[in-house]
């Protein structure tokens, strides 16, 4: 039988690889990206988890509100990332510096 | 309306009408025009004028109670009460009276005086506001409202003296003026500060009402030293009154005020304000004469100025300034007899005063006026030929100023005189030997005067010389009125107002001080006052000692003053430096502060305040965000990191908490 | 037992895929695993009894938001090599951190700390109940304002991605006779008076 910390454990290893992801791609927007929805199915897998040891439909009804949240986000996302490279015709984050303070 | 609330109408008149008359002619002068601001102001004090009449009838005349009572509150806090309230009794409506009409007198003179002046409407402005200053000052029932008045002349003192701003002296003479009233005034804060330290009041009634328990109360004011609370508080008042009634040694600030017009040298500087810290002492009397201390010193200090004041009025030149050294003499008069507890007399030389003094510099501004603003003395004379009226009430002036009997400076100056004599206070004696020799020196300075400028040889050039003649009637008009109370005043007021308990509870004199008492038991009616200085005091003749030693030398024998000048040079330059008052003044305090203020300015301001804090914050900022800005990469990746090390240490917390 | 199995075997295709994700040089690659994650992970949730949120996964973001990214990135025409800047510098930092976060995370939740406190417990509804239906049901009662914005933010979503990426016509260059003709001297030409430069 499936126990709580088996998800827990493996949701936190998903954060974890999605966050050494932000670290070592740290050049390219897209990768960038895809970490970050990397790191929300973690959070939602952790959502899903309670909401099932629980037996509460609240967890789930979270994860449909990520999940929206989360659409929206990498359609802006993908629509400045196409923006930024119209107009620089790159997608370098170091070049992308132009508020550098 | 019952008659109280009639009354209480009436004083608000007195005080408003002048106020309202400043604000039409200040605020819209060039709507109304010259004509229009000499109007309005002269009907308001007019107004003023007859308003106090009718206040003085009513409590003199017809002896009704004082009136004490609050018009408005302008805050509280805590058991402190400021307030705006009228205390009427019979020494405020004698002031009232006083300082009304001879303002309203000078309203009228300057009609001609400042003629072709373009600040005409200003000027009317300037002493309307005056004279709602000083009214509120002698009708206050409190000690804010009386400081309120006092802080009020001094600032239109100080606007009317530097009226002819564009002159470089006038602007000078008004900040000294204002200057030296702050020395004064800083000792009169504090004595109103102790007072309501501790009365807890600041209202005259409470005040003078827990005085006598207050009598042996001690302080330290610096540690270690007992002094008498009521002596600390009376000093610091007095000192106030120093400076405002220009006694020795804050007295400096009066000659030089003469740089304004004529008209304030009449107004402010010799019949109303600067009588403001005599009158002040005469309406503390009941604190004042708790403290013997206090008397003394303002004996002294009375004597001092009265004597020594009047020789430097030996040696000017400048006809205003010779008539401004004899009202610090006079000044100096008024204050020995507040030091002798002969706070009646002090008042009544204070009114008769008023009126001949304002005379004099009436006589002298007219004079000033027909010379085509000439002021030096020795480019006068002869003039009794083509200005008989100034002539004749100079005369009158003059004669008053010397005490010639029958004249109202006889009784006041006479009364004052044997106050002092017959006072036991310490200092007394010195007092009385300052203030008789002084009598013979008034004599002759006065008279000085009165003939280099009226008589003798006609000194002035020719083109002045074609020109000569009275001056217009706004002019005399003023100078006749005046003349009349400076030549009988006196007569009608010895009686009642030094012997016959004309202030009744209004002045309070300890039994142990009463010298007018002790005076009054020999009085006889004005007669026999009269005669009794002929028979014992040497005053009159010494008076009249005066005025033939200033015949002698300034017509009979025109050049001993010369010789005289010659023979005594060291003791001539000490008084024409005025006892180098000014200049240790210039080189110590003012030339001190100087250097005091450039030192903290150079060590303070631009070492410590501009260099290391102002910009030492800012270097030390620039620094630190030196430091800082290598952390602001501008990379979004640097962000992220910093991020993720942030929640890397929440987590270890929270691990930490866990185990 | 076998759900066990199930769950292991998908945990280590989710693990791995998400590895691949940040490792792989071409991210059209990167993208396909990301798929791949996504689905193992809908299974997952499958296993969790989430039926409808594991359909909606796959529909919505395999279906949707992963073929956008497809596009966008063959879309695009990026330069590859300057991405990879730093990769190899950046690994062994990116793994210490990583590993420190799974220590971390790992020593809370292997304490017990959780199962401890919530114990497996079946839905209230019991294990015959419609996961869609129950979903529904809360979030047309309960969650009903937040459902509504959550559909204003997906709105507004779709308007400022549109807004973003919408080109506006070419502004050309064209002449205006009304201006042309109430041209003055003044405001074309302007004498200016010189002093000659001296030598």
């Amino acid at each position: 039988m499936l126990i709580l910390s088996d998800v827990l454990i493996l949701a936190a290893v998903l954060f974890c690889i999605s966050v050494a992801g932000i670290f070592i791609n740290r050049k390219n927007v897209i990768i960038l990206l895809m970490c970050i929805e990397l790191m929300l199915l973690s959070v939602n897998l952790n959502f899903i988890a309670f909401a099932h040891f629980l037996g509460d439909i609240a967890g789930q009804v979270f994860v449909f509100f990520i999940l929206t949240v989360a659409a929206a986000e990498s359609a802006i996302g993908l629509a400045i990332l196409v923006v930024v490279f119209r107009n620089r015709s790159t997608i370098n984050v170091s070049d992308l510096d132009t508020m550098r303070g | 309306m019952n008659p109280a609330e009639h009354m209480e109408s009436v004083y608000l008149g007195v005080v408003l009408a002048p106020l309202a008359g400043s604000i039409v002619a200040g605020l819209f002068g060039r709507v109304i025009g010259r004509a229009g601001a000499h109007w309005v102001t002269i009907l308001a004090v007019g107004i003023s004028t007859v308003l106090s009449l009718i206040a003085w009838k009513h409590i003199v005349w017809d002896g009704n109670d004082p009136y004490n009572g609050t018009v408005y509150t302008w805050l509280a806090a805590g058991d402190l009460n400021l307030q705006v309230g009228f205390l009427i009794d019979r020494l405020s409506v004698t002031m009232m009276v006083t300082v009304s009409f001879v303002s309203w007198m000078i309203h009228i003179y300057t009609i001609g005086y400042m003629h072709d002046d373009p600040g005409y409407q200003r000027f009317f402005s300037y002493i309307s506001l005056f004279t709602f200053a000083m009214l509120m000052l002698v009708m206050a029932n409190n000690f804010v409202q009386l400081f309120f008045g006092w802080e009020g002349v001094g600032l239109l003192s100080y606007l009317l003296i530097g009226f002819w701003f564009k002159r470089e002296s006038a602007i000078f003479a008004s900040l000294k003026a204002f200057l030296v009233n702050r020395v004064g005034d800083f000792g009169f804060v504090i004595g109103i500060a102790a007072v309501l330290m501790y009365f807890h009041s600041l209202d005259y009634d409470t005040v003078f009402g827990l005085a006598p328990t207050m009598a042996d109360v001690k302080i330290q004011v610096l540690a270690g030293t007992d002094w008498s609370l009521m002596s600390f508080i009376c000093i610091c008042l007095f000192i106030g009154a120093m400076g405002k009634s220009a006694q020795f040694p804050l007295h400096v600030w009066l000659p030089d005020s003469m740089e304004g017009p004529t008209p304030i040298s009449a107004l402010i500087h010799a019949a109303t304000m600067v009588t403001a810290g005599i009158f002040m002492v005469a309406r503390m009397s009941p604190l004042f004469e708790l403290s013997d201390t206090a008397l003394s010193m303002i004996l002294v200090i009375g004597a001092i100025t009265a004597f020594f004041m009047g020789l430097i009025g030996l040696v000017q030149n400048d006809i205003k300034r010779v008539v401004a050294y004899s009202t610090l003499s006079q000044l100096g008069y008024m204050a020995v007899a507040l030091g002798a507890s002969a706070y009646a007399a002090a008042i009544f030389h204070l009114v008769t005063h008023a009126f001949f003094k304002a005379l004099l510099f009436l006589a002298a501004g007219s004079v000033i006026i027909a010379l085509h603003h000439e002021q030096d003395m020795r480019k006068m004379g002869g003039l009794y030929r083509y200005m008989p009226i100034t002539w004749a009430t100079a005369l009158v002036g003059s004669l008053a100023l010397i005490g010639f009997p029958g004249t109202a400076g006889f009784y006041s100056k006479d009364a004052i005189i044997e106050a002092v004599h017959t006072s036991h206070l310490w200092g007394s004696g010195f007092a009385y030997a300052a203030v008789l020799s002084c009598v013979v020196i008034t004599a002759l300075y006065t008279f000085r005067l009165f003939f280099l400028t009226f008589h003798g040889k006609e000194r002035m050039d020719r083109h002045t010389w074609e020109h000569l003649q009275e001056s217009p009637a706004v002019v005399t008009v003023p100078l006749t009125v005046l003349a009349i109370p400076s030549l009988i005043a006196g007569m009608f007021l010895v009686g009642p107002m030094l012997f016959e308990g004309y202030f009744r509870e209004a002045i309070y004199v300890a039994p142990a001080h009463d010298v007018l008492g002790e005076m009054g038991a020999h009085y006889h009616g004005v007669f026999g006052f009269t005669l009794h200085a002929f028979q014992s005091a040497p005053v009159v003749y010494l008076a009249f000692a005066g005025v033939a030693l200033a015949w002698l030398m300034y017509i009979k024998y025109p050049q001993v003053p010369g010789q005289v000048a010659e023979r005594f040079s060291l003791l001539y330059r000490i008084l024409l430096n005025k006892y180098g008052m000014d200049d240790f003044n210039q080189a110590v305090f003012a030339g001190g502060t100087r250097r005091i203020g450039q030192a903290f300015w150079q060590l303070g301001d631009v070492r410590v305040i501009d260099g290391v804090l102002v910009d030492g914050t800012a270097a030390a900022v620039r620094w630190f965000s030196g430091v800082v800005r290598t952390v602001q990469s501008g990379y979004l990746y640097d962000y992220a990191f910093a991020m993720i090390i942030g929640l890397l240490l929440m987590l270890a917390l929270f691990v930490h908490q866990l185990f | 037992m076998i759900v066990q199995a199930i769950f292991y075997f998908f945990a280590a295709v989710l693990v791995l895929s998400a590895a691949l994700v940040i490792t792989v040089r071409n991210p059209v690659h990167a993208a396909l695993f990301l798929v791949l994650a996504f689905f193992s992970s809908a299974a997952i949730w499958l296993l969790l009894e989430a039926e409808f949120l594991a359909i909606a996964l796959v529909l919505v973001y395999v279906g949707a938001v992963m073929v956008l990214f497809l596009f966008v990135v063959m879309m695009l025409d990026i330069n590859l090599a300057p991405l990879r800047e730093g990769f190899a510098r950046y690994l062994p930092l990116g793994i210490a951190v990583a590993l420190l976060m799974a220590v971390a995370m790992g020593l809370v939740v292997a304490s017990g700390y959780f199962d401890a406190r919530f114990p497996p417990r079946a839905g209230e509804a019991g294990p015959a109940a419609s996961n869609t239906l129950e979903l529904g049901h809360a979030m047309y009662t309960d969650f009903l304002y937040p459902f509504e914005i959550a559909g204003a933010i997906l709105l507004v979503a779709i308007i400022a991605a549109i807004a973003l990426t919408m080109r506006k016509p070419r502004t050309l260059k064209t002449p205006r006779p009304e201006k042309q003709i109430v041209a003055r001297r003044e405001e074309r030409v302007r004498l200016v008076k010189m002093e000659a430069e001296k030598r």
